[in-house]
Formats: structure tokens, C-alpha cells, sequence
């Protein structure tokens, strides 16, 4: 469903994602697990068209995201870590300019839109602005209209980020249903245990690169790591056990 | 506990400038700067020269030769003042209260004295150097008029700066009062309205009272009453009379220490009582202004209204044409504007109406004719500038959103589309309304008029299409507020591109226009020659290129950009 071909990203001489190849298949909900800065929202924002790659190319079920973008696009609902909207559109106004960008309308849309505020608990909502609405509701609004359209699949930038515990449950649930009815999840999350307990298949993504993909149990496999956690395997694979004694920091 | 510096507590804003300005010369910026050096030094020698001949001139009158330049000083800083204290108004606003570094300095154990004069600092800069870089070329024309040599310089400094601080003082602490009653986002509504309000009713006021009629021999008739005037001070209590009588006292070598102290000891005493005010109202007005977003809208209007009428469109198109009118509608910082052009639009036509034309029949009718082809140019002008501060700003606007649109299935023409045309009919409205009336109000023939409304119409097709590319060139996506993005370097461009344009199209026009007053003028019939056919193609020939080339250029910039 979605697939990276040698993806490359250069901010001038940078290089933020490094000959990238990766296949995410239908029905599979995939994790993208990598320290700050390790170029999982610059591939994100490249499957979502958002940033076109240096070289390589992303297909989303057969079409190229940057030669054929907009049957690529009607396929695809793209949640970003950070969560900008209009701010003088209501919730409602705003689930229902999105449907239009998606070329959809009418009663269909709007029993939709129903139904995916009554689902986030945002029903009582809809008619205030958006400026009025909290970071976590505001998120909730995000996911809902990436859903609007019913895309095949979902990319996601940290999903759980300012998200209460009801809903960051109701999300794992929803995408785990997604999947299971035949969608296709690619997600990134530093949360470890969420990538643990949600993940089909996880990618491990350090300076740009690949260093780990496959299932958990895969992974230990391959690099050898009996039956550590996936914690444990992160900061084997990432360095972050070089970190210096938490004491030490904290100074006392 | 050991406080930090001022310069410590401001350091992220220089920091941040210092690298924008690395920024600008690392991307070639060099260029940018020539441009802005150019023009900036085009006005100030402008301003330069105006002053000076009028200074020079008046030292040669009797009588009113002595009072005026001290008078004119007096007036030009009391109109600084009073700019500054409404921009200081607006300014503290968001330094005070909305900015994004508040949250982290609140809670830092910075002193609320350091808080205090970090951000008084902060507002004075932001809202005064548009207003101490006017004061140059003025200041500079009466040290030079007046000889006031090299030291006139530093003393004009002096007597300047507790000029600006005041007003900053004051702004800070009306707004430090009114979020204390009002939320901060209201206020900031409250204000913009208030504002823009106070500016129309200034330029309708002055305009109604016909300062022309000054010019005419039977304004002297009370010259006794004038000159009485202006030998009493305007007001003892404004400090802009007594930094103009510290710096004409110089100038006319009498330096007298009063009014210099009085201004400093002034500023000393406002910056005390300022401080006094923020230390018992700030932590109250910033908990308020923390409050205060709009609730529940009902959006079905629009819906009913403009959604039934561009039912014929794709879904996508009308929505995006909908969410634009919605968000300008309910950003009072946006609509309030219109009250400024609304003021605008009637100053223009009547100014129209007041011109001394009819005269004489045949001169009348010479005049007429070039009041309406000049009108064109003034009214591609208007249009230009309005342009700038609507459609320009229209790209910029959903930078942040954009993360939206570039995943969405969104065809970029679309979005190009519903900017270029969400901007570009209520501007052919207002083209259309000014060319028309005016020629009416000329009552020019039905040559001119048809003439002037195509022309008008061409012209505004082109102009919205450039203001829309040339701010999708130059984007200020990181700028949240819509009437700063203007007064960026693209919008300089995009106004040095449109006066191209207008001068362009007339000086086509022109000959056609000319052969037909001639033919009025020997009475011969006027009819549509050959040439004149040519010279009409050619500006229609001109509009069309600078409507499709920037669009087209817009479009291929819209598909580079990456966020």
C-alpha cells in the first residue's frame, strides 16, 4: 500500500533521510520509532506530498505521490504532530472544508461529520471556533478529518501527543479496527510502549537511515537481543545507552 | 538572587533579528537592500526638499517668517505624538500581553520591574522607528535651513527620544488598563476597530474642511487673527511644544534648558508611574488575557448567501472561496480595514468633485478628459495599495495550514484560483464604482467612460494577479498578523511592478486618448481609427500578459514550496 523507494531528503548539504526504502502492506498497522531529529517527520511529510524528496519516490497503492498526486492524495489521511487550524472556523465548518478539498458534499458529509465529533466527544463543539478549543481537542479534530474521506490509508506524526487518556485509548482502538477492516497505518511515536503494544511492524530510523525493520521479534532476532524489551533494544540500536547517570544530570 | 540584564531578558528578540539579517545576506539580501535604500532614500530626500523649500521661503517673509517654522515643528510632533500613542496602544498589546516568550519569562524568576522595562523597551522599538525615521529628513531640513551645524545632530536626539518614550509609557498603560476590563483578544478587536475609526474620522475631518481654500487669496482675510495665533504657545502641557521650542531655540541660538528638562524629567517620572501601574495591574490583566475567545458561531449565513450563489462550482473551489470570506469576516483585525477604505473612497470622490474644471467651455472639456485618463492612474493606485494590504497577504495567510492543503487532494489551481478570485471581484467592484463616478461625476462622454471602465477592468484583473503572485514569491508564512506582510520587501516589489504597469498601459492609452480630444477639439467626428484600434489592443495586449505571466509564475513557485 505504501511504498519509499531509495527516499532521500538534503536540506543543502544536510542529509536528513538517507536512500530510505521501505513497503508497507494493506491491512498492516507499521511504526516509525527513531530519536529526536532522526528524519521520521521529514518522511512522513514526504509520503503526504507535503515535501518533495531529493531523489526516490513514494507510491501510495500504485501512484507516485509527486507525478500523480491527486489519486495518491484521495487515498491518504495525513494526522501532523503539530496541530494548526483555522482558527476562526468552528469544528463542524472545518470537518466540512476539508470534505470539500476531498471533492465530497452533501448529507453524506454531513451525517459524517456527526458521527466523527460524536466518536472524539466534540458534539457539543462544533458551532465554537476553533481558537476556543484546547491543544488535545484540537488534535481530536485533526484525526477526525483525516478520517472524513475514508482514505485507505493513514499516515500519523505522533498521535498521542496532547491527547487525554480516553481518547489516546479510543485512537489506539480506532486504528487497530482501520487495519483490521483492510487500511493501512504508518505511524511515527517515540512512546515505546504504544509502538510495542500496537505496532504489526516497527522501523527503526536513526541519522536519516534504516537500522532495524520487521516485527519486534524480528528485530531481537537480528541484532541479537534475546528477550530485552523494546526500550532496551531503541537505546541499543539508537546509542542512548552512552547516556550519562541520570544522578549526574540532576546533580545531586 | 542576582537579576539578569535587560539585554539578557531581551536577548532572544536581537539574537533573532541579528539572524535574520545573517540570513537575508547569506541568501543574497544585497540586492533587497539596494532596493530599499533606493526608495527609502528617494522619500526622505522627498520629504527633505519639500521642508526645505518651504523653511527657505518662509525665513524671507516678515512678520510670519519667524512664527510658522517653530508653529509647523510644534504640529508635525504633536501629530507624531499622537500616531505614537495610538501604535504604542496597539503594540503593547501583543508585546504585553500576547506574546509567544511571555509564558516562559512569567515563569522565570525575572524581577517584574526588568519584565516591565524589557517589554516598554520592546513596544517603544517596535512602534516608534517608522516614526524617528520620518522625524529625519525633517529635523535635517531645519538644521540645514537654520545652520544648525554638526551638534544640532546629538541635540536633536535629545530632545526626541523623551518624545517617544512618553507616548510608549502611555500606550503601555492604557492597554495595561483596558485588558484589565476587557479580555486581551477583544481588546485587540476593540482596538483595530477604534483605531482605524479614529484614522477615517482624521482624514474625512481634514479632508472636509478644505485646506485648499488656504491657498486662496480670501483665506488671508483675517491675517491679524492669524498672526496673533501663532504668537501664543500652542499648549504649555504638550511635550512635542516643548521639544519644538528646545530644538528652534537652539536653532535660533537662544538654547534654553527649560523645555529639555521638563521632557526628560517627564519621561523619568511617566516611566516611574508606569512601573508603579504594571506592578499592581499585570499579573491580574495577564491571567485575563489568557481568556477570551469567541464562542459559538452560527455559519449557516454565508452558507445560505454566497454557498447558494456559487453552487455551480466544484465542491472544492466553493469551499475554499467560503472559509476565505468566513475567516476575513469574523477577524476584526481584517474587515475593521474596510472602514478605511470605505472613508478612502468618498475622499477620492470628492476631491473629484471639488477640482475648479468648468471654467470655460473648451478648456473645460480639455481638462475633463485629463482629470478622467489621469484618474485611471490614480484609481490603478488605490486599487494597488489595496490590493497589497487584501490579496498580497492571501498565500502567506495559510502557511501554516499548508500541511492541509499539500496532503489533500487540493489541485493548486484551485487554491489559485479561489485566491485570485475571492480577491479580484470585490476589487473590479470598487474599480468599476470609482472609475465610474468619477467619470460621472466629470461627466465625461461615453468615449471616455467606456474607455476608462475597460481599461479599469484590465487593470484590476492584472494588479490582483500580480499582488497574488508576487505574495506567493515572497511569503511570510511565519507572520501571523495580515497587515504586516505588506510592508515587506515583496510588497515594495509588487507596488514598484503595478506603478510600472499603470504607467505602461497609460502612456499606450494615451495616444489613443489624445487623437480623440484632438478630433473633439477641430470638431471633426470621432470615431475609432485604425490607429487607435492598435493602441487599444496594445494595453489590452499588456493586461493580459501581466494577469496570466505572474499567475502562471505563482503556480510553479505554490508547487516548490515545502513545510
Amino acid at each position: 500500500m505504501i511504498r519509499l523507494e531509495n527516499l532521500t531528503k538534503l536540506y543543502g548539504s544536510f542529509v536528513a533521510v538517507d536512500d530510505i526504502s521501505l513497503h508497507v502492506p494493506r491491512g498492516v498497522l507499521y511504526g516509525c520509532l527513531g530519536p529526536n531529529g532522526a528524519g521520521k517527520t521529514t518522511t512522513l511529510r514526504m509520503i503526504a506530498g507535503i515535501l518533495r524528496p531529493s531523489q526516490g519516490r513514494v507510491l501510495l497503492g500504485g501512484d507516485d505521490v509527486h507525478r500523480n498526486p491527486l489519486s495518491a492524495k484521495m487515498r491518504l489521511g495525513f494526522i501532523p504532530d503539530r496541530p494548526f487550524v483555522y482558527d476562526k472556523l468552528t469544528g463542524a465548518e472545518f470537518l466540512r472544508f476539508v470534505a470539500g478539498l476531498y471533492g465530497q458534499e452533501g448529507d453524506v458529509v454531513e451525517r459524517r461529520i456527526a458521527e466523527l465529533l460524536e466518536v472524539f466527544e466534540l458534539t457539543s463543539w462544533q458551532d465554537e471556533l476553533v481558537e476556543a478549543y484546547s491543544h488535545g481537542m484540537r488534535q481530536k479534530l485533526i484525526i477526525s478529518s483525516a478520517l472524513i474521506h475514508r482514505p485507505e490509508c493513514i499516515v500519523v506524526d505522533e498521535p498521542m501527543v496532547g491527547l487525554d487518556p480516553k481518547a489516546a485509548r479510543l485512537l489506539k482502538d480506532i486504528f487497530r479496527q482501520f487495519v483490521e477492516k483492510g487500511g493501512t497505518v504508518l505511524m511515527s511515536t517515540h512512546t515505546l510502549e504504544v509502538a510495542e503494544a500496537m505496532c504489526d511492524q516497527i522501523a527503526i530510523i536513526q541519522h536519516g537511515k534504516i537500522v532495524a525493520a520487521g516485527t519486534v521479534s524480528d528485530v531481537r532476532r537480528q541484532h541479537k537481543a534475546g528477550d530485552a524489551s523494546l526500550e532496551e533494544l531503541f537505546l541499543k540500536l539508537t546509542g542512548g545507552a552512552q547516556i550519562r547517570q541520570l544522578a549526574e544530570v540532576l546533580g545531586r | 538572587m542576582k537579576q539578569p540584564s535587560l539585554a539578557h531578558v531581551l536577548q532572544p528578540k536581537w539574537r533573532t533579528a541579528l539572524q535574520r539579517l545573517r540570513e537575508e545576506r547569506a541568501s543574497g539580501g544585497s540586492g533587497k537592500f539596494i532596493v530599499l535604500a533606493l526608495v527609502g532614500g528617494a522619500f526622505w530626500a522627498g520629504v527633505f526638499g519639500v521642508l526645505y523649500r518651504i523653511l527657505k521661503s518662509l525665513r524671507g517673509v516678515e512678520e510670519l517668517g519667524p512664527l510658522i517654522p517653530g508653529k509647523m515643528l510644534g504640529l508635525i510632533l504633536l501629530s507624531f505624538i499622537s500616531i505614537l500613542v495610538l501604535s504604542n496602544v496597539i503594540t503593547a498589546l501583543s508585546s504585553f500581553f500576547l506574546a509567544k516568550d511571555l509564558d516562559l519569562l512569567v515563569s522565570a524568576p525575572v524581577d517584574w520591574l526588568r519584565l516591565y522595562l524589557a517589554k516598554l523597551g520592546e513596544t517603544l522599538l517596535h512602534s516608534s522607528w517608522m516614526v524617528a525615521l520620518m522625524a529625519v529628513p525633517i529635523l535635517a531640513a531645519y538644521g540645514v535651513v537654520y545652520k544648525g551645524g554638526i551638534l544640532f545632530a546629538p541635540f536633536a536626539v535629545l530632545a526626541i527620544v523623551p518624545m517617544l518614550i512618553l507616548p510608549a509609557v502611555l500606550g503601555s498603560a492604557l492597554t495595561l488598563i483596558l485588558v484589565n476590563v476587557f479580555p486581551a483578544r477583544r481588546t485587540r478587536d476593540l482596538l483595530s476597530i477604534i483605531a482605524l475609526g479614529a484614522a477615517a474620522g482624521v482624514i474625512l475631518l481634514f479632508r472636509m474642511i478644505r485646506p485648499e481654500q488656504l491657498a486662496r487669496p480670501e483665506g488671508f482675510r483675517n491675517l491679524l487673527d492669524f498672526v496673533i495665533l501663532l504668537r501664543g504657545p500652542t499648549s504649555p502641557f504638550l511635550p512635542s511644544e516643548w521639544a519644538s521650542q528646545a530644538i528652534m531655540g537652539y536653532l535660533r541660538n537662544q538654547i534654553d534648558l527649560l523645555p529639555l528638562i521638563l521632557l526628560w524629567s517627564t519621561a523619568a517620572a511617566f516611566v516611574a508611574l508606569g512601573a508603579v501601574l504594571h506592578r499592581s495591574l499585570y499579573a491580574p490583566g495577564f491571567t485575563k488575557a489568557q481568556e477570551g475567545a469567541e464562542r459559538f458561531v452560527r455559519g449557516a449565513f454565508w452558507r445560505w448567501t454566497i454557498g447558494s450563489l456559487l453552487r455551480w462550482l466544484p465542491v472544492a473551489k466553493r469551499e475554499f472561496v467560503l472559509k476565505d470570506v468566513k475567516l476575513f469576516f469574523r477577524d476584526t483585525t481584517q474587515w475593521s480595514q474596510l472602514i478605511l477604505l470605505a472613508v478612502l473612497v468618498v475622499v477620492y470622490l470628492f476631491n473629484i468633485q471639488a477640482l475648479p474644471l468648468r471654467r470655460g467651455e473648451p478648456v473645460g472639456f480639455f481638462y475633463i478628459n485629463l482629470v478622467s485618463f489621469l484618474n485611471l492612474g490614480l484609481a490603478g493606485f488605490v486599487l494597488a495599495s489595496i490590493a497589497a494590504r487584501f490579496i498580497f497577504p492571501a498565500v502567506s495567510l495559510e502557511g501554516r495550514q499548508m500541511w492541509l492543503l499539500r496532503s489533500s487532494p487540493l489541485d493548486l489551481r484551485a487554491l489559485l484560483w479561489s485566491k485570485y478570485w475571492v480577491g479580484t471581484v470585490p476589487l473590479l467592484v470598487l474599480g468599476m464604482l470609482l472609475t465610474g463616478l468619477t467619470n460621472a461625476l466629470l461627466e465625461v462622454s461615453p468615449f471616455m467612460m467606456i474607455l476608462s471602465l475597460a481599461t479599469m477592468a484590465g487593470l484590476t484583473l492584472a494588479i490582483s494577479a500580480l499582488a497574488l503572485t508576487f505574495g506567493t514569491l515572497y511569503p511570510q508564512f511565519e507572520t501571523e498578523n495580515a497587515a504586516q506582510i505588506p510592508t515587506s520587501f515583496g510588497g515594495l516589489v509588487f507596488m514598484m511592478t503595478t506603478i510600472a504597469l499603470l504607467a505602461g498601459v497609460l502612456i499606450v492609452l494615451s495616444r489613443a486618448v489624445y487623437t480623440y480630444v484632438q478630433s473633439a477639439w477641430e470638431g471633426r467626428s470621432i470615431g475609432v481609427t485604425p490607429e487607435m484600434m492598435l493602441w487599444f489592443v496594445a494595453a489590452a495586449a499588456l493586461c493580459t500578459a501581466a494577469t496570466i505571466i505572474p499567475l502562471r509564475l505563482a503556480l510553479r513557485k505554490m508547487e516548490s514550496f515545502e513545510f
